[in-house]
């Protein structure tokens, strides 16, 4: 057992060790480990985040054809430093009218709930709490942030707050339909619902069985953590800040942190469920090298993530609902009924033939998918009189003005 | 006293606290976050009752669905309640005697019923495969749990048909 | 070990305050609450039979997951109704409902 094979078990059976050494009982000593990992999981997954934050400037500043954080350290590297040390030292202000402990109690439920994720996540092999729930339990746990926003958004005393906490309820709430349902699907191709067993079942990668549930996944995920295109619960033009408008200081870097987050943890999610986890060359053999395997993949996902929030507008509280309810859910439904009756004809095909039987099957849901997409647009079209002049909105006509764009349309 | 036992009270207290805070609290805010942190205290019950599945179900659809719908609807109602003083009826002293009666009876029954004290066996490894398919094997629950799938859709139609806004009406 | 004594006592107390919240409340979402505890209460005894008496058969897990989807048809409904009638009567309050019809 070299720290190589086994970097947890060495480290673990030597403060084991010297714990016992110090006439400390067994079962002390056994939850003052687990106490001593969950908080080096929990500080190193939040101390991450000051390099998030400074990607996430950088890679937004070049979309925008900006250059980003540029003036404190090599590339900017220290900026997230310089302005920490700015939110500490600001006053933590508490509204009049506020409903203090709840006010106060928000940011960190939000925070937590996003951090208990992190406890059943297999970042390298065998290491994590296999819980044999534990792809149902990334969704409880997720329930969490809105339970923390909402809370934030009620107790500030503030309308916009408020109107952020009703959107943040109906956004989660209808994106969690689609999120479950897409999720059920590697369950279902691995037979189980540990997040370990759902990695060592991926001798394919998730991804080419159900790419189309990935992108369910993916796309309610983010409409879950509330980002770009899908950030109404913010809108600044619309709401100000939204839940966040009061808070200052601590307590608004604990939300800040809390996103950034939520944000990678999707990306480490995706990866350990479509995109093979720690799989990768050598990884059995040196665990350390899986979690460098795991790193890049949820790095690529989080890379897509927020690329979508550099590109793409902010959609509309309609088009938000319409999208889960209308197009998501449906799809994720026929989805998972699809691969459930494949997997009955091509499960014993062996590990590529099972593999390509699935994926013919997405291929044909996504053409239909996209027939039925055609087909309803231009229905819709048709039966709405909607003009949509290059540059502009689509605007409803009132019906008595008959003008010659109609003619042209 | 075991560490379970230790846990197990102390959830329990908390958890009948935060019951007691539910319907006693006049902030109807407040009241939902206590009946969360009530759901959250049996969800608990059922992980020390090796019942996994059912406790992450439990914050699933207790806390991530009903208790946040809750939440929602009392602040959509909540300009009313504000100035209303006491929410508890006339009728509460009342209420408190049938409560407690209820709960002495309950009581007085299990106290005089003899009840183990120690789990039969372990729970199976299988436990949550063997109950899906108990859910819909035809020799098993296959009638309820359509039954209850119907039930959803009645509701999902009927919620969706109340709460609807007429438009012109 | 837990006596099954302990589980059943606290699911019992538990019954007790939700019967208590939906004898006595005003507001009709907190007699929505109180009806959550109780089947709440109901599910720890279930789940806690299973647990004691037989944990090799699912029937007590299943129970409950029935219980839960009343539990999430009834607040459906339930909140789907408050809504409306808080429209109509601009009031939640029990007792301000007392119309058959309108």
């Amino acid at each position: 057992m070299g720290i190589l094979s086994q970097p947890v078990g060495v480290i673990a059976a030597w403060l084991r060790g010297l714990f016992l050494g110090w006439g400390l009982s067994e079962g002390l000593t056994t939850v003052l480990l687990y106490l001593i990992g969950a908080l080096v999981v929990a500080t190193v997954a939040q101390v991450w985040v000051i390099f998030l934050i400074w990607f996430e400037r950088k890679i937004i500043g070049r979309f925008q054809s900006r250059l980003g954080p540029n003036r404190v350290g090599p590339y900017g590297l220290l900026q997230p430093f310089a302005d920490v040390i700015k939110i500490i030292t600001k006053e933590v202000i508490i509204p009049d009218g506020a409903d203090r402990p709840v006010y106060l109690l928000g940011p960190i439920i939000m925070d937590a709930g996003v951090l208990a994720i992190w406890a059943v996540l297999p970042l390298i092999p065998m290491m994590g709490m296999d819980l044999n729930v534990a792809a149902l339990y990334t969704i409880a746990v997720g329930a969490f942030a809105t339970l923390g926003i909402l809370m934030s958004g009620w107790a500030s005393n503030n309308k916009f707050a408020l109107v952020s906490a009703f959107r943040t309820v109906a956004q989660m709430v209808s994106y969690e339909v689609p999120t479950v349902l897409s999720l059920l699907i590697p369950v279902l191709l691995a037979g189980t619902m540990s997040l370990e067993g759902i990695v060592k079942a991926q001798h394919v990668w998730f991804v080419v069985l159900a790419p189309l549930a990935f992108l369910i996944y993916l796309v309610s995920s983010i409409a879950e953590i509330g980002r770009t295109p899908f950030d109404l619960l913010e809108a600044e033009s619309e709401i100000v800040a939204g839940f966040h408008i009061e808070y200052s200081g601590m307590v608004f870097a604990i939300f800040y942190v809390g996103d950034f987050l939520h944000a990678y943890t999707i990306g480490v999610l995706s990866a350990v469920l479509f995109l093979g986890g720690w799989r990768g060359p050598g990884a059995e053999a040196f665990p350390l090298l899986g979690f460098v395997y795991l790193w890049i993949k949820a790095f690529a996902v989080y890379f897509v993530v927020v690329w979508a929030r550099g590109t793409l507008p902010r959609v509309r509280i309609d088009q938000m609902m319409n999208f889960s309810w209308k197009f998501l859910t449906p799809l994720a439904l026929i989805l998972l009924v699809v691969a459930v009756v494949v997997d009955q004809f091509v499960g014993g095909w062996g590990v590529w033939g099972r593999a390509l039987g699935h994926l013919a099957a997405n291929v044909v849901v996504g053409w239909l998918t996209l027939l039925y997409l055609n087909h309803y647009d231009k229905v819709r079209a048709s039966r709405r009189r909607m003009v949509a002049q290059p540059g502009q909105y689509p605007v409803a006509r009132p019906p008595v003005v008959e003008t010659s764009t109609e003619a042209a349309s | 006293m075991t560490a379970m036992q230790i846990i197990f009270l102390i959830t329990a207290i908390v958890s009948l606290f935060a019951a007691f805070r539910v319907v006693t609290t006049p902030n109807m805010v407040h009241a939902a976050l206590w009946l969360i942190v009530t759901l959250f205290g049996v969800a608990i019950l059922y992980a020390l009752l090796s019942a996994s599945f059912l406790a992450v179900a439990q914050v699933v659809v207790y806390i991530g669905a009903i208790a946040i719908l809750m939440m929602f609807v009392v602040m959509l109602t909540r300009r009313e309640m504000r100035d209303r003083g006491p929410q508890t009826g006339r009728q509460w002293p009342w209420a408190a005697l049938i409560s407690l009666l209820t709960f002495g009876g309950l009581a007085w029954m299990l106290e005089a019923v003899g009840l183990p004290n120690a789990p039969a066996g372990a729970v199976p490894e299988s436990s949550i495969a063997d109950l899906g398919r108990a859910l819909v094997s035809p020799n098993g629950f296959v009638i309820p749990f359509e039954v209850a799938s119907v039930l959803l859709l009645a509701a999902l139609i009927g919620a969706v048909y109340i709460a609807w806004t007429r438009r012109n009406a | 070990m837990i006596p099954l004594n302990w589980y059943l006592m606290l699911a019992a107390a538990l019954f007790a305050l939700g019967l208590f919240g939906v004898l006595s409340r005003k507001n009709a979402v907190a007699i929505l609450m109180g009806v959550e505890l109780m089947l709440n209460a109901v599910n720890v005894n279930l789940l806690a039979f299973w647990r004691y008496r037989a944990p090799t058969e699912p029937t007590g897990t299943v129970f409950a997951v029935i219980v839960f989807a009343v539990a999430a048809a009834e607040v459906a409904v339930g909140l789907a109704l408050f809504i409306a009638v808080y429209r109509r009567f601009n009031s939640v309050v029990a007792d301000d409902i007392d119309l058959l019809k309108w």
